[in-house]
C-alpha cells in the first residue's frame, strides 16, 4: 500500500466514525430533548388549565382567602388554610426527620462496622420503597387511635399524625443521601483531623459535616420537597379540616389531599376543575422552590477535593 | 366489595400522584414511584379497553355496577363488562368524551354538562338504577339513638360541639364529612344542611369506606354513608325517629335520600340495552342492588 492510499483509507474511516459518533449524539440528544419537553408540556398543561379560575377570583383572593367551599353558591375559593397546612405539616416533619436522617447518616458513614453498613443502609432504602397508601393506612388505623387513647384528643387524624407518617417518608431520602455526602469526603481531612488529636466526635462535628454540608442541605431540602407533594398519607391521616390549625393536634388539609379528593368528582371545566389545577399549580411553584433552593446549595457549597475546606 | 370499591378509588389517584411525580424532582427514590404509577395508569387503560361495555363513573353506583355485570356476564358469556370507579364527575367527562358506553353517577346531570355533551352530538339519556339512603352514624359505643334534622345541621355547621348537648356522653363531637365535590356530600349538602356551610372544623374523608373506618375508631365521631356501608363497627341513627332501611327510603318518609342513575350516549342498542334492561328488572338485576346494600326500584 501505498502512503497516499493508506492516508485516505484512514480518512474515510475516520469520516464514517465521525458519523457514526454525531448520530450517537443526536440520539443522545433527542432523548434527554424528550424527556424535558413531556416535563414542560405537563406544566404547560397545569398552567393552562389553572390559569382560568383567576378570571372568578383574584389571585390574591385565591391564594389568601380563608374559606373553601367550591361547590357551594355562590362558591367560596380560598386556598390560604390549604397552603398554611401544606406548610404546617412539612415544618413539623422536618422536625422529626431531619434529626433522625442525618443521625442515622453519620452513624452508618462513621460509627457502624461495614458489614453492619451493607445491611442497614439498604433496609433504611426499602422504607422508601414502601407505598405511602400503606404508610397512610398504618397512620390511619395503628397510630391515630393510639394517639387518641394515649393523649385523650378528640380525633387522632391531625397535623402531628400527618407529620409523622411523612417523617417516615421522607427519613430514607435524607438518610441515604446524606450518608452518601459524608462517606465521600476525602478520607485525609478525618486522618488529618485524628492527627492533630481531635477525638472521633470532634472530627465528625468539626469536619466531617461542614465538609458534607452541601450535600447534607440537598437531602434535606429533597427530603422535605417530597413530604410537601405528598399526597395519599395526608389525604388518609392529616383529617381533612380546611381550616387554619390552631394547634399540633387539629386536623388539617394539605393542598395534595384536597386535589385527589375532589379531583375525581369536579365536573369537568368547571370553575372547581380550574380551581383544583390552579391549587395544584401553587404547589407545583412551592416544590419547584424547594428543588431550586437544593440546586443552587448544592452548586455553591459543592466540596472540590480537600482543599477548599 | 367494599374493598374492590376503594381500591378504584386509589387507582384514580394514583393517576393524579403520576401527574405530581413528574412535576417533582427526578430522584433515584421518586423513580420507582414515577414507574409503579405509570404501570399503574396503564393497567387501568387496559381494563378500560378490554371490554365490550365499559362502565364509569361513580363510586357509590361502582358496587351495583360490579355485582349486576358480574351476574350479567355469567348469562351471557359473549359479554364482557370493564368497570371503573372514579367518580360521577369523570364518568360524565368520559361519557361526553366518548370514553365509556355507560356513566355511573350518584346525582343528575349538571346544564353546563349537558351542554357540553349535546356540542359533541352526545345526547345523554338517564336511567334510575337503584335509591341511596344515607344514615349518619357514630360509634357504637355512643348511647344516642335517634337524632333530629336540625340537630344534625347544628352538628355540622360547629354549632354543637359537645354530645351532652343533645343527651349523650360528656365528650367532644369530631365531625366528619365528606369532600365537597361527592355525591354523597351533595346529598347532605342539600336535604340536611339547607344548603348551608358544613364548618370548617369538619373532617374530611374521601369515601364512604373510609367514614365508615373512621367513625369506627374513634368513640367521639359522627359521620354520614351510604346504608349499603352500614355495617356492625358503626351504629346507624334514626333521623326524626325514623329509621333508615330500604322500605322508608321508598315510602318517601325517611328525610335523606337519592336516586342513582346511569346516563347512556343516546338511547342504548345492543348489549348495552340488554345490560340495562337486566338492571332495572324487578327478578334479575334488582335483586343483586339489594345485595350490594342498596335499595332497588321497587
Amino acid at each position: 500500500m501505498k502512503a497516499e492510499e493508506h492516508v485516505i483509507a484512514v480518512g474515510k474511516r475516520g469520516k464514517s466514525r465521525q458519523r457514526t459518533e454525531r448520530r450517537i449524539r443526536r440520539l443522545f440528544f433527542g432523548v434527554a430533548l424528550a424527556s424535558i419537553t413531556i416535563l414542560f408540556l405537563i406544566a404547560l398543561f397545569l398552567f393552562v388549565e389553572g390559569v382560568p379560575i383567576f378570571a372568578e377570583v383574584s389571585v390574591t383572593d385565591f391564594v389568601f382567602g380563608e374559606y373553601w367551599y367550591p361547590t357551594d353558591d355562590p362558591p367560596a375559593f380560598g386556598i390560604f388554610p390549604l397552603i398554611i397546612a401544606s406548610l404546617a405539616v412539612t415544618a413539623v416533619s422536618s422536625l422529626i426527620s431531619i434529626p433522625l436522617g442525618v443521625m442515622t447518616a453519620l452513624y452508618l458513614a462513621e460509627c457502624a462496622s461495614p458489614r453492619l453498613r451493607e445491611w442497614v443502609k439498604p433496609v433504611v432504602e426499602l422504607l422508601a420503597a414502601l407505598p405511602s397508601v400503606v404508610i397512610g393506612f398504618f397512620g390511619m388505623v395503628i397510630v391515630a387511635p393510639f394517639l387518641q387513647k394515649i393523649f385523650d384528643m378528640p380525633t387522632g387524624l391531625n397535623l402531628f399524625n400527618a407529620s409523622l407518617m411523612l417523617a417516615f417518608m421522607s427519613i430514607p431520602t435524607i438518610c441515604s443521601l446524606s450518608e452518601d455526602a459524608i462517606f465521600s469526603v476525602p478520607a485525609e481531612l478525618k486522618e488529618a483531623s485524628l492527627a492533630l488529636g481531635a477525638t472521633h466526635w470532634e472530627t465528625i462535628w468539626r469536619v466531617l459535616v461542614p465538609a458534607s454540608i452541601s450535600g447534607i442541605c440537598t437531602a434535606v431540602i429533597l427530603g422535605m420537597s417530597r413530604a410537601m407533594g405528598e399526597t395519599m398519607v395526608v389525604l388518609m391521616v392529616a383529617g381533612g379540616a380546611a381550616m387554619i390549625p390552631g394547634s399540633l393536634f387539629d386536623p388539617v388539609r394539605p393542598m395534595p389531599a384536597s386535589i385527589a379528593a375532589e379531583m375525581g368528582e369536579a365536573p369537568f371545566h368547571s370553575d372547581h376543575y380550574y380551581a383544583l389545577f390552579a391549587t395544584a399549580m401553587v404547589l407545583f411553584l412551592f416544590t419547584l422552590a424547594f428543588n431550586i433552593i437544593a440546586e443552587q446549595i448544592s452548586n455553591r457549597y459543592r466540596q472540590v477535593g480537600a482543599a477548599t475546606l | 366489595m367494599k374493598i374492590a370499591a376503594e381500591g378504584l378509588v386509589l387507582n384514580a389517584m394514583d393517576l393524579i400522584l403520576t401527574l405530581y411525580s413528574f412535576m417533582e424532582e427526578k430522584m433515584k427514590i421518586k423513580g420507582i414511584a414515577v414507574l409503579t404509577c405509570i404501570l399503574g395508569a396503564l393497567f387501568t387503560i387496559n381494563m378500560a379497553w378490554a371490554g365490550n361495555i365499559v362502565i364509569k363513573g361513580s363510586t357509590t353506583v361502582l358496587p351495583i355496577a360490579q355485582k349486576v355485570a358480574e351476574e350479567y356476564m355469567k348469562q351471557n358469556p359473549g359479554v364482557k363488562i370493564s368497570i371503573s370507579g372514579g367518580g360521577s364527575g369523570n364518568g360524565m367527562k368520559a361519557l361526553i368524551d366518548g370514553s365509556t358506553d355507560i356513566a355511573d353517577s350518584s346525582r343528575f346531570i349538571k346544564d353546563k354538562e349537558v351542554k357540553m355533551a349535546v356540542e359533541k352530538g352526545i345526547y345523554p339519556v338517564p336511567f334510575a338504577v337503584a335509591y341511596d339512603c344515607i344514615v349518619p352514624v357514630v360509634h357504637p359505643s355512643n348511647s344516642i339513638v335517634n337524632i333530629t334534622m336540625a340537630q344534625l345541621k347544628d352538628i355540622y355547621m360547629g354549632k354543637i360541639k359537645n354530645w351532652k348537648e343533645i343527651g349523650g356522653p360528656d365528650r367532644t363531637v369530631v365531625v366528619i364529612s365528606r369532600d365537597t365535590s361527592s355525591g354523597t356530600y351533595e346529598v347532605w349538602h342539600k336535604k340536611v344542611m339547607n344548603k348551608e356551610r358544613v364548618f370548617p372544623g369538619a373532617l374530611l374523608q374521601a369515601s364512604n369506606g373510609a367514614v365508615s373506618q373512621t367513625v369506627a375508631k374513634n368513640k367521639n365521631a359522627i359521620g354520614y354513608i351510604g346504608l349499603g356501608y352500614v355495617d356492625k363497627d358503626v351504629k346507624a341513627l334514626s333521623v326524626n325517629r325514623i329509621v333508615g332501611s330500604e322500605t322508608t327510603t321508598l315510602n318517601g318518609t325517611y328525610p335523606i335520600s337519592r336516586p342513582l342513575f346511569m346516563f347512556t350516549p343516546g338511547w342504548p342498542k345492543g348489549d348495552v340495552a340488554n345490560f340495562i334492561n337486566f338492571l332495572i328488572h324487578p327478578d334479575k338485576g334488582q335483586k343483586y342492588v339489594a345485595e350490594a346494600g342498596y335499595v332497588p326500584l321497587y
